[in-house]
């Protein structure tokens, strides 16, 4: 900048000895251009121009960079530098990056204004849309779609297209952006735009949904069915949006939920919930006797608020205890916007406390919108812009929702130091949620002795407004407002009479001492307004006080040609008053009051005065009907003034524009009432994408239809069940399955597209006889056989499914019935499975003893299946229960659990590809694998000592848990060293962080002295390596004991491998991950973050021998620290290792580059290590660098 | 969304315009001075003027007016809040954010304005990105590009752009790997006349100055987490495991940014740290005030200062001050006595005549003090770190985490 400042001075000094015949062209110029020829920097800036020109046209960067900087500096002043056009434009083309972003800035401000020449970049852009950088990519659609030149409409749409599908999301988000502006530029394109919007907000990066919503509100927001599809996704992101997409998509979802869900605070709560408002109606309406009504109004304000905290009360316990009532009649879904939107209460970003804030207020049940004031009343703190928008929003809640704010009413305690816009909210807040326990009257005191007169002067009225609200206070508020009569300052004074008035017509008795004190004050008081309600107050009771007004009157008589007409009018009506309650006092005086008003300049005046003399002295007194009525005319009745805020009735959505300004502005959409019934919920439920269930389709279909016909019902209600659990855990095999189920549901014939006519055929006769066969108790698998012939279609495939999914209802009767049939047929697949892994040339020993041990006892418990087929259901389920317990004490090796349920699953599980994941699997062969390593050492998780003879350990298992594909699972080992048996040992507390889930393992009933059992525990350790904490329980004779455990992951087991080819690897990796730079930047492209780390290698790692091939103990020595599976490579100095993370699913490769020396013929120096470069690529950046240091650590 | 920005001095003159969109003419802020004659302080500038085609919303910072238009509904905070981001932003790059710095620096503002917003919404605005993409002017980095031929501007995405942490980015090197937590309370109190508290709350935050290397992942734990029931947390931190736990488990950006803001409501007890005895009178014209530290924890009370804005009739005064500076502006009519230190075995006092003008009349009113002070080592509720933890790196970074107390809004009714 330095540097730039001088060359700037230098220039100017140059033009010191321009001639002046420029300055005729200037004033030129400045006839043209319109603008303003005021100061010398213009003058520069014109003569620069040329000089500038010249610039732009030279060779050299840090010119063009200078000339560019300059024209920016323009373009900031606001002066028009539009005439350099074509010579910027021509540096599109520029290969410095500043010099092209200044370009753009310049071309989108100014290529409104010259079309022609702005066409001429065009291409330059097109160009720069298939750049390999995706920031090129995006800045490019960003300034081709920010031109506002109708004649690119198309290449725009064009370009728009493709960025959405483009693979960076960073560019869809760009093309999200877009979409608006083509769409402001030519609305006709709106049917395609909303096309290619609605692929976009099906996206599920968190970085495009954000800004898709935006371009759904600015395009198409009545199109509320393409939100359908996404609702829930949605719901599910929303905390890891941007904050400004959080705003935007809050704001959507609140008008969603409004034409979506049943009004939350229908039935029991109606009779306190809806009736305010209704009440409030009858008021306007009826406001002849207002005066009562308001009294009553507003006492049953009171009893409601009472009313609504016992309800309040009772509502929170009843929701600990049970769901209660209501809360079950709410559609999950809509609970599901509630619930994840609130932590977003917390907030740094006031917009988006707003957004819940206004969201709760609006759709959900009116007993929790309390939970959100806490944060209201912490933006208080914030600027005095958002004070100013957050409490006039609050205003507005405590009109028709008092008790929400009365326990903060301190914080709305104005300061002296408070900007005036911010005291008046305050004071009107104050106002609001005033009641006769809590009313700040000492507050409003030391308010009126404020500086501010403006605040004094709405201090005053609050008073009054409370008063008349208030019944109990009625008397102290009038009391107070009389000792203001008093006060120094006139508008003061003023100011209380005028309340004090409007108060004394709402309560009609008791008046009488104080509208003497006012009458005495006539003379005193000075501002017109004050005088006027004094005057008319004494005409309004006269009939109560003889002997004061014809007094009053008389001195007014005197006085009236200096008074203000609004005086004057009421001098003549409180003599009209006289004159018809005490004629005999005051005829003369009224006489002559209206003839003194019939010269009066103001011809309000004389007519009123006119009018009177006609009414009351007419000329000819038979003939007058209306004299005869002169008393009903001047005396009657008439209604209080309504004392309110302003904020009520302000309709519009909280925290908006239109509300903030209690107009409509442009764009503002009414939030619509709620539909009397929900529209159908179905649609929010999304089939799973069709990657998941291509691999295992014919799995699927089986179960789900033969069950979907029996039990619709049951269907139904499981759904809701799973669509909860898969919010929770956001995770997307549970995903998969509850969509699944749900296709199942709503069609018979399974929702999979992808199943033919062939198997719904098959279906439905299996459902026949699986109906027949548990009649008979035939055996199910030669039915299966019998009714399948589909040679394709495995024979266990409807059994797999049945398994895995029945399990989750653990009670069921048939459930044994399935559970037990996956045994034999699973078998198969498990052999197979084992078969090829243990082909495999390096396989630690222990893996290959868990598969034969796994083998063995599924063959065993096929034998004991096959035996018991003829028996009944009952007898099965115990018999089932009986073998567990025997093998687990014949047999008990790593990697199987005490319970057989739980093993079998095992079984069933780890073939199922459903273990592929939807995000990776869509890139081509990438399969989970068996590990290939499986770690035997146990960390201690209790000692014996400090437990008294219990001794628990674990160890990573490295098979997928049974529970959920997305959990580690963790074998514990118990082993009783006391002498006492242990019963009851469970999982108690657990304290899992943000997004962790965990499967408990049964609890073990007994364990013997001197005995050891496992168990196996799941974990869901969300991809991050926090320490799940929970609480172990056991009992033994002398009590129960509990101890907190901690289990804290190695980053490496939160992996499992994946099988890829090589060509697959580089693919995801980079085009060439040997030389790394493109590699990094297709990596990048991907959004692959990489992680590179320097290790010194043991030599005899990587050294041949003749028994092991190269680089194998190398190999084994990652296997042990992660779980990831070697990618066969012909390349002799690289090994690569592919896996995926467990939670989400992304994928981890693992790139070490050894030396290119052969490593024979370094044997002899065995204690040099060799340099190897580790490379971790994967989207998480705390997985790569954590597992890269994790690496480095392992091979040193 | 936000159509285009006006920045706009004190003395109206508009000197920057940035616009989004289609151009919108600086004669708009004609409206924006309409509502300006109408108030008397700057601070009472209405958030959002409507003008027939456009609404204009105003913050008002560092004595400049920046006005957003927007033409269609939006909601308010939503701009408002973008514009004080804005500002962060520039004084993150800049330390500071006044007039002379913005036209010193049109470009890289343009630049940034231009990278913050698209059409109006906003689209980077976490430091950490703006920074990759957009580095902060530097002396040496200026000649350095001048030598190289090197630009300002990044021709690569930020990595933290398409991570799941916006906020952090990638490769952070340090030599020294330190983490220094400010705990920072702010004391908000109204007392009356008799010294009785009408109101005491506390506002807190916890600003971070973090300088740690890789991708560390920190936990905090407080001896006492219930104090912070209702906080703000930067998107950084776990909010399950805040909930859960009430455990602060984040990857923190790297260098300074404000980890929670707290507050601690004036429903539960605040400790009034320092109290007031006055005697004043404008009949009398005599002013008598001491003050003293209370509940205090046994930590000094630093730099406190008195500011009393005298009502208009005040010509002058004389007083005399047993410790520090007093000062009277008779223009805004405003006291300020400088204390500086509280010394506890004589506290300070200042005392002595008022002298009204003639022909002035009585006055009404008893003026408000506004009492600034600093404690150190104290949180005045109680709050306490208890422990640090770092995961994820390998490297033993130093920690440290300092206290301070300061006041408020902490206002005495005489």
């Amino acid at each position: 900048m330095a540097k730039g400042r001088s060359s700037f001075e230098f220039s100017e000094s140059d033009y010191l000895d321009v001639p002046l015949n420029s300055v005729m062209d200037l004033q030129r110029i400045e006839k043209e251009s319109g603008l303003p020829f005021n100061n010398d920097s213009l003058c520069v800036a014109y003569f620069r121009h040329d000089d500038l020109k010249q610039m732009l046209d030279s060779n050299r960067d840090n010119l063009k960079l200078e000339a560019m900087k300059r024209i920016i500096g323009m373009v900031a002043k606001g002066r028009d530098a539009s005439e350099l056009f074509p010579a910027v434009v021509k540096n599109v083309v520029s290969k410095n990056a500043e010099v092209k972003k200044l370009v753009y800035v310049y071309l989108v401000r100014y290529a409104e204004e010259q079309q022609d020449c702005a066409l001429l970049s065009i291409s330059t852009f097109q160009r720069a849309l298939k750049d390999p950088n995706q920031l090129i990519r995006a800045s490019a659609l960003r300034v081709l779609s920010s031109i506002r030149v109708p004649m690119i409409v198309p290449i725009v749409m064009l370009a728009i297209r493709d960025a959405s599908a483009d693979m960076s999301p960073y560019v869809r988000k760009t093309a999200a952006h877009a979409i608006p502006k083509l769409y402001s530029l030519d609305p006709d394109q709106k049917e395609e735009l909303v096309m290619v919007l609605d692929k976009l907000l099906s996206d599920r990066t968190t970085l495009v949904v954000g800004s898709a919503v935006m371009a759904f509100d600015e395009v198409c927001p009545e199109r509320i069915d393409l939100i359908h599809k996404n609702y829930k996704k949605l719901c599910a992101l929303l905390m890891d949006v941007d904050e400004w997409g959080q705003v935007m998509i809050l704001n959507m979802l609140t008008r969603y939920a409004r034409t979506q869900f049943v009004n939350p605070d229908l039935g029991d709560l109606t009779i306190d919930g809806e009736e305010r408002p209704f009440y409030d109606d009858e008021e306007h309406e009826n406001g002849d006797d207002g005066e009562e009504k308001d009294e009553k109004g507003s006492s049953e304000d009171d009893n409601e608020d009472g009313q609504k905290k016992k309800k309040l009360a009772g509502k929170k316990k009843g929701k600990e205890e049970e769901p209660s009532k209501h809360k079950a009649e709410m559609d999950p879904d809509h609970r599901l916007l509630l619930k994840n939107a609130r932590p977003l209460l917390q907030s740094r970003n006031s917009a988006v406390v707003m957004a819940v804030v206004q969201l709760y207020y609006h759709v959900a049940p009116r007993p929790e919108v309390n939970i959100v004031v806490k944060a209201l009343i912490r933006l208080l703190r914030s600027h005095t812009e958002v004070q100013a928008v957050v409490l006039s929003s609050i205003a507005a809640m405590s009109t028709s929702r008092q008790s929400l704010f009365e326990p903060y009413m301190k914080s709305f305690f104005v300061r002296s130091s408070d900007p005036t816009q911010i005291k008046l909210l305050k004071l009107e807040i104050l106002t609001n949620i005033a009641n006769e326990t809590n009313i700040p009257l000492r507050e409003f005191q030391t308010y009126i002795s404020s500086q501010d007169k403006l605040f004094v002067a709405a201090t005053i009225t609050s008073i009054g407004r409370c008063a008349s609200n208030i019944k109990q206070v009625a008397e102290s508020c009038l009391n107070g407002l009389v000792s203001l009569l008093s006060h120094r300052d006139p508008a003061v004074v003023g100011g209380a009479v005028v309340v004090a008035k409007t108060l004394l017509q709402t309560q009609r008795s008791g008046s009488k001492p104080v509208i003497v004190q006012l009458a005495k004050m006539v003379d005193r008081v000075t501002v017109p307004p004050a005088r006027a309600a004094i005057l008319w107050l004494l005409g309004e009771y006269c009939e109560r006080l003889p002997h004061l007004p014809p007094d009053v009157l008389r001195k007014m008589a005197k006085t009236f040609s200096d008074e203000e007409d609004i005086v004057k009018l009421q001098i003549i009506n409180l003599a009209a008053k006289l004159q018809v309650t005490n004629p005999g006092q005051t005829t003369l005086l009224c006489q002559y009051i209206l003839n003194l008003a019939k010269y009066d300049q103001s011809y309000d005046i004389r007519d009123r005065a006119r009018f009177i003399r006609h009414l009351l002295f007419p000329e000819n007194p038979e003939t007058s009907k209306l004299s005869k009525y002169a008393r009903k005319i001047l005396l009657s009745s008439k209604p209080a003034p309504i004392l309110q805020s302003k904020f009520k009735d302000r309709d519009f959505q909280v925290g908006s524009l239109s509300h903030f300004l209690n107009t409509r502005a442009t764009g503002y959409q009414d939030l619509p009432p709620y539909p009397e019934v929900a529209p159908d919920p179905s649609v929010r439920y999304v089939e799973p994408p069709p990657s998941t269930v291509n691999a295992h389709e014919p799995i699927d279909f089986g179960f789900d239809s033969t069950h979907g016909k029996k039990s619709k019902k049951k269907q139904s209600k499981k759904l809701s069940f799973y669509s909860e659990s898969e919010e929770s855990q956001k995770s997307e095999g549970t995903g998969s399955e509850s969509s699944s189920s749900s296709g199942g549901s709503t069609n018979n014939s399974s929702g999979d597209s992808e199943s033919g006519t062939e198997d719904s055929e098959s279906d439905s006769a299996e459902s026949n006889k699986t109906d027949k066969s548990e009649q008979t108790g035939n055996s199910d698998d030669e039915n299966t056989n019998e009714v399948l012939p589909s040679g394709k279609l495995k024979k266990n495939a409807p059994t797999v499914s049945s398994g895995k999914s029945k399990s989750q209802q653990a009670t069921d009767r048939k459930v044994v019935r399935y559970k037990k049939k996956p045994n034999k047929s699973d078998t198969e697949e498990e052999e197979t499975n084992s078969s090829s892994s243990s082909s495999d040339a390096t396989k630690g020993s222990s893996s290959s003893d868990s598969e034969r041990s796994y083998k063995k006892k599924s063959k065993n418990k096929n034998n004991k299946a096959t035996k018991h087929k003829d028996a009944s259901n009952v007898d099965l389920l115990l018999d089932m229960s009986r073998d567990s317990k025997a093998t687990v004490d014949e047999l008990t090796p790593p990697g199987l659990m005490g319970s057989l349920s739980g093993e079998i699953m095992n079984l069933t599980l780890s073939p199922s590809p459903q273990f592929g994941g939807s995000g990776t699997s869509t890139f081509g062969q990438i399969q989970t694998a068996s590990a290939m390593f499986i770690p035997t050492k146990k960390t201690e998780l209790i000692n014996k000592i400090s437990s008294g003879g219990v001794q628990v350990s674990y160890r990573y298992t490295r098979s997928p848990h049974l529970f959920s594909p997305l959990m580690t699972s963790i074998e514990i080992i118990i082993e009783n060293t006391g002498k006492v048996p242990l019963k009851n040992v469970r999982i108690g507390q657990t304290m899992l962080p943000n997004g962790m889930s965990i499967n408990e393992f049964q609890p073990l009933d007994m364990l013997d002295a001197e005995m050891g059992a496992t168990a196996i525990l799941g974990i869901n350790f969300n991809d991050t390596t926090q320490g799940a904490k929970m609480d172990m329980h056991w009992e033994t004779e002398t009590g129960a004991r509990k101890q907190t455990v901690t289990f804290n992951p190695k980053i490496g087991e939160l992996i499992r491998p994946v099988t890829m080819s090589e060509s697959l690897f580089m693919a995801e990796q980079g085009e060439n991950s040997s030389s790394l730079g493109p590699s990094l930047l297709k990596a990048k492209l991907r959004g692959m973050n990489e992680h590179e780390g320097k290790a010194f290698v043991n030599k005899t790692l990587v050294s041949t021998t003749t028994t092991t091939p190269r680089h194998s103990l190398l190999v084994h020595r990652v296997y042990e620290t992660v779980n990831v599976l070697q990618v066969p490579s012909v390349e002799d100095h690289l090994v690569r290792f592919a896996g995926q993370s467990l939670s989400s699913q992304t994928l981890v490769l693992v790139t070490i580059h050894l030396p290119e020396k052969d490593g024979t013929a370094l044997v002899e120096d065995e204690d040099i290590p060799v340099a190897a470069r580790i490379v971790v690529n994967c989207d998480k950046i705390v997985i790569g660098s954590m597992l890269a240091q994790e690496l480095k650590e392992a091979l040193k | 969304m936000i159509h285009s920005l006006f920045i706009i001095n004190v003395s109206g003159d508009v000197f920057m315009e940035k616009h989004w969109k289609s151009v919108i003419s600086r004669s708009v802020c004609d409206y924006f001075f309409e509502e300006q004659k109408k108030i008397s302080s700057p601070v009472d500038m209405p958030p959002v003027v409507a003008t027939p085609h456009h609404y204009l919303i105003t913050i008002f910072r560092n004595n400049l007016y920046f006005v957003a238009t927007t033409t269609t509904e939006v909601a308010p905070l939503f701009v408002l809040e973008f514009l004080h981001r804005v500002v962060d932003i520039f004084e993150d790059y800049f330390g500071e954010c006044n007039e002379t710095i913005i036209k010193e620096h049109y470009v890289i503002i343009y630049e940034l304005l231009d990278e913050m917003l698209d059409n109006g919404f906003p689209l980077a605005t976490e430091s950490n990105i703006l920074k990759e993409l957009i580095k902060p002017p530097n002396i040496l980095r200026t000649i350095a590009n001048t030598v190289t031929g090197k630009t300002n501007v990044s021709c690569t995405l930020p990595s933290g752009q398409l991570s799941n942490i916006p906020w952090r980015r990638s490769g952070v090197k340090y030599a020294n790997n330190e983490a220094y937590f400010d705990v920072i309370e702010e004391v908000d109190a109204i007392i009356d006349k008799n010294g009785s508290t009408v109101f005491a709350e506390i506002q807190g935050y916890i600003d971070c100055c973090i300088k740690l290397s890789g991708m560390p992942d920190l936990t905090m734990t407080f001896v006492n987490p219930r104090l912070l029931d209702d906080l703000s947390l930067h998107p950084c931190i776990r909010f399950k495991r805040w909930e859960n736990e009430k455990v602060l488990s984040f990857i923190p950006p790297d260098g300074n940014f404000r980890l929670i803001s707290y507050h601690i409501s004036s429903q539960s007890i605040v400790a009034i740290p320092i109290y007031l005895k006055h005697y004043i009178s404008f009949r009398e014209g005599k002013l008598d005030i001491t003050v003293g530290p209370k509940q205090t924890m046994g930590r000094q009370v630093e730099e406190v200062s008195l500011e009393i804005p005298m009502p208009k009739s005040v010509a002058n005064c004389n007083l005399t001050a047993s410790q520090g500076r007093y000062t009277f502006d008779p223009v805004s009519k405003v006291l300020h006595w400088d204390v500086r230190k509280i010394d506890i075995t004589k506290l300070p006092n200042i005392k002595g005549s008022i002298s009204l003008g003639a022909g002035a009349g009585p006055v009404e009113a008893n003026p408000t003090v506004t009492v600034h002070f600093v404690i150190n080592q104290m949180a005045v509720s109680g709050l306490k770190v208890s422990r640090l933890d770092m995961y994820g790196e390998k490297y033993r970074p130093f920690k440290g985490v300092k206290y301070i107390t300061k006041a408020g809004k902490y206002q005495f009714r005489l």
